[in-house]
């Protein structure tokens, strides 16, 4: 069984639910991401999400786009990425990592050498923000067949007949996003997400995480109501980014944002 | 084999290049925007209203002009202009901004986004959207602001809102970002006119298509003139859509050569350019797959032109499926060889050109001395130099 179903299933036999920070690896520099990435898992992080610095990312806000900058001033790439993963590996078997970013660079890198590494250094997953389905047949099936996960995004403008057809290609978990709008951008309506997750679930047994305007305890518990997994991101990179002189405070910063909000998701059940 | 007229397929391909590759917020709003469009390109009222437009909005259609001292300075083919600076807003962009406005109109959008880098692609969608009474924000990098002051005001005048972008280079491919981030946010009431032959499908067919007015007219009147079909036809290339424009019908014309000139700044070998056909690699970028300047980990390089126009890492997608294919080819022209022929075309034809459609006047004369005078080079002049006014003044060290 794959890293992240294991995952799901542990958490489902508790009754709990998976928190999923993301962070821009190599932010605010490549030597904190590995460190940082412990750190989040000893407080409650059971998925990690790590962003691959790219120069134009076209579907985050500004608090991602300046944490793509801060991570490629220090030169983050695709393979030093995969490195860390390998680099995580040595201490941590268990918590599955997912990549998160834009297809030009693993288009780049070469879609056989990315699944081959991808593969040797025990990455889970990837999701590729400006990949759909239709475009990405022979790369998904390399994936598979090298025991990684492939996931997409569902939002609130994907027609019944789209989600069938990305529920079908994905695995792993499907990430619903829960707004129309970029990274950072306003808070969650969690009614209208739980609607939207009622037809998801219609069309697959995969678990679902929400992602997009999560930023407290309080908006991480509602969200752990009605879905398998609770992704965040904005407000962790933000903390990164306001003490990028400082990064040990920032860590801090983000572990304390998620445990506060690992608490709350496991009172509120 | 598929006749390259009739790409893209029904999925937005043009071979391997082009596609659909957005955030998944967008997909709903481009099948939308595929269906209107495909229905009314077909409808013959559409057709009529948009050509209506064209013959008395824009001033269509546009001369051919023979540039006889110009031909004869170089002493080989007769050069011809195609004469898209003399269209109302002075460039080939308004085209596209009035047919694309249209397609807004019928599908009831009251909101209309742009990018612009030279700033006439913004000035087109403002005016446009002042027509319409339609509310017009359009971006634009801040590097560009500076540099292009005057279409800045232009928009403002006409209404439209400026949104200064200061992300990552802050010029065309940013202000495209960040288009497209309003658009993900705003997409129910939100219609966002992409300037070029660029961006996701159906982007690059429907700009071809709205621009292919200028083929069409620029083969009937070569016809007219020399009574036969031009030996080369040349225009500049930004994100490709005067150059696709004029090109798309002369496809299946094989016998006449087609040759887009790219921006190429201080030089290929300086790396400061924006020559993503004569020195790219294929990739993704703004919801394609096409030839594009990025590092060995696929970022994107930043581009340098003197022409804010043409100062984009990336090419529509079709242009690189004609790459591939030999059917047209792609060459460049320097910034100084550029200006060059502004001058040269001032002093000789009277004609003012932008410094964009300077760099097809360019390699236009150096490949005229190298034919026969029983030969003939189309040039699309896509816009006028107004725009640049300051841009040259500044280089001569002059204050205007
Ligand atoms: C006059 C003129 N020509 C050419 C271009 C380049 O765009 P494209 O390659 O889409 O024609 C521009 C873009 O701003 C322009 O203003």
């Amino acid at each position: 069984m794959s890293r992240i179903a294991a995952c799901f299933d542990a958490l489902k036999a508790q009754g709990r639910q998976a928190l999923i920070p993301y962070v821009t690896a190599g932010d605010p520099n490549p030597q904190v991401t590995v460190g940082l990435m412990h750190q989040m898992v000893s407080v409650g992080a059971d998925i990690i999400e790590l962003g691959i610095p790219f120069s134009d990312p076209m579907a985050d806000g500004p608090v991602i786009q300046l944490a793509c900058e801060r991570a490629l001033a220090h030169k983050t790439s695709l393979a030093m990425i995969l490195s860390m993963v390998a680099e995580f590996r040595e201490q941590n078997d268990t918590t599955p990592v997912v990549l998160m970013g834009y297809l030009n660079t693993v288009e780049k890198m070469g879609y056989d050498v990315f699944v081959a590494t991808a593969k040797k250094v025990s990455l889970d997953g990837v999701l590729l923000v400006d990949l759909p389905p239709e475009e990405s047949e022979d790369f998904g099936k390399d994936l598979r067949q090298a025991g990684l996960d492939a996931i997409f995004l569902i939002t609130p403008t994907t027609t019944e007949e789209r989600i069938k057809k990305i529920c079908a290609a994905g695995s792993g978990y499907m990430y619903y996003v829960s707004l129309k709008g970029v990274t950072g951008a306003a808070a969650i309506d969690t009614d209208a997400v739980a609607e939207k997750l009622d037809l998801v679930k219609q069309h697959t047994q995969l678990p679902l995480g929400v992602g997009f305007g999560i930023r407290d305890a309080d908006s991480a518990a509602r969200v752990a109501q009605i879905a398998d997994g609770v992704v965040v991101g904005s407000v962790l990179v933000n903390a990164l980014g306001d003490n990028a002189s400082d990064p040990e405070k920032g860590c801090a910063q983000v572990v304390l944002t998620l445990s506060e909000m690992r608490q709350a998701m496991d009172t509120a059940v | 084999m598929t006749k390259a007229s009739v790409l893209p397929d029904a999925n937005g391909h043009f071979g391997p290049y082009g596609g659909r590759f957005v955030s998944e917020t967008l997909f709903a709003a481009l099948d939308e925007l595929s269906d209107t469009y495909d229905l009314l390109w077909q409808d013959p009222a559409f057709q009529a209203e948009f050509d209506l437009d064209m013959a008395h909005y824009v001033g269509r259609p546009s001369p051919l002009y023979h540039a006889k001292r110009l031909t004869k300075t170089y002493g080989g083919a007769q050069i011809y202009l195609k004469r898209e600076d003399l269209n109302h807003t002075g460039a080939h962009k308004i085209n596209n901004t009035i047919g694309q406005a249209l397609l807004a109109k019928h599908m009831g959008k009251p909101r209309i986004i742009a990018e612009t880098g030279a700033g006439q692609h913004g000035v087109a969608s403002a005016t446009v959207a002042a027509r319409l009474g339609l509310e017009c924000v359009v971006y634009m990098g801040v590097e560009d602001i500076r540099r292009q002051a005057q279409n800045v005001y232009r928009m403002k005048l006409l209404g439209a809102t400026v949104v200064g972008v200061t992300s990552g280079t802050q010029t065309l491919k940013d202000a495209l970002n960040e288009a497209m981030r309003d658009w993900v946010t705003n997409v129910d009431n939100t219609y966002y006119i992409i300037g070029s032959a660029a961006g996701p499908h159906p982007y690059p067919k429907i700009v071809r298509d709205f621009q292919s007015i200028m083929g069409r007219e620029a083969r009937r009147q070569t016809l007219e003139r020399t009574g036969r079909l031009p030996d080369a036809v040349i225009a500049c290339v930004g994100g490709g859509s005067n150059a696709i424009g004029m090109f798309h019908p002369f496809l299946e014309d094989k016998d006449v050569r087609l040759i887009g000139v790219e921006a190429g700044g201080s030089g290929l070998e300086s790396g400061r350019h924006a020559a993503p056909l004569s020195a790219g690699t294929p990739g993704i970028l703004h919801g394609n797959r096409t030839y594009l300047m990025s590092d060995e980990n696929g970022q994107i390089l930043p581009t340098h032109s003197v022409s804010a126009g043409l100062d984009y890492p990336g090419v529509g997608p079709e242009h690189s499926y004609l790459k591939d294919t030999g059917r047209a080819e792609y060459v460049i022209a320097t910034d100084t060889e550029a200006l060059d022929s502004f001058r040269e075309l001032c002093l000789l034809e009277g004609i003012i050109p932008a410094l964009e459609s300077s760099h097809a006047v360019a390699y236009a004369c150096k490949l005229a001395s190298q034919m026969r005078p029983d030969q003939t080079i189309v040039v699309n002049l896509s816009g006028r130099g107004d725009k640049d006014m300051q841009t040259v003044a500044d280089i001569d060290g002059i204050k205007v």
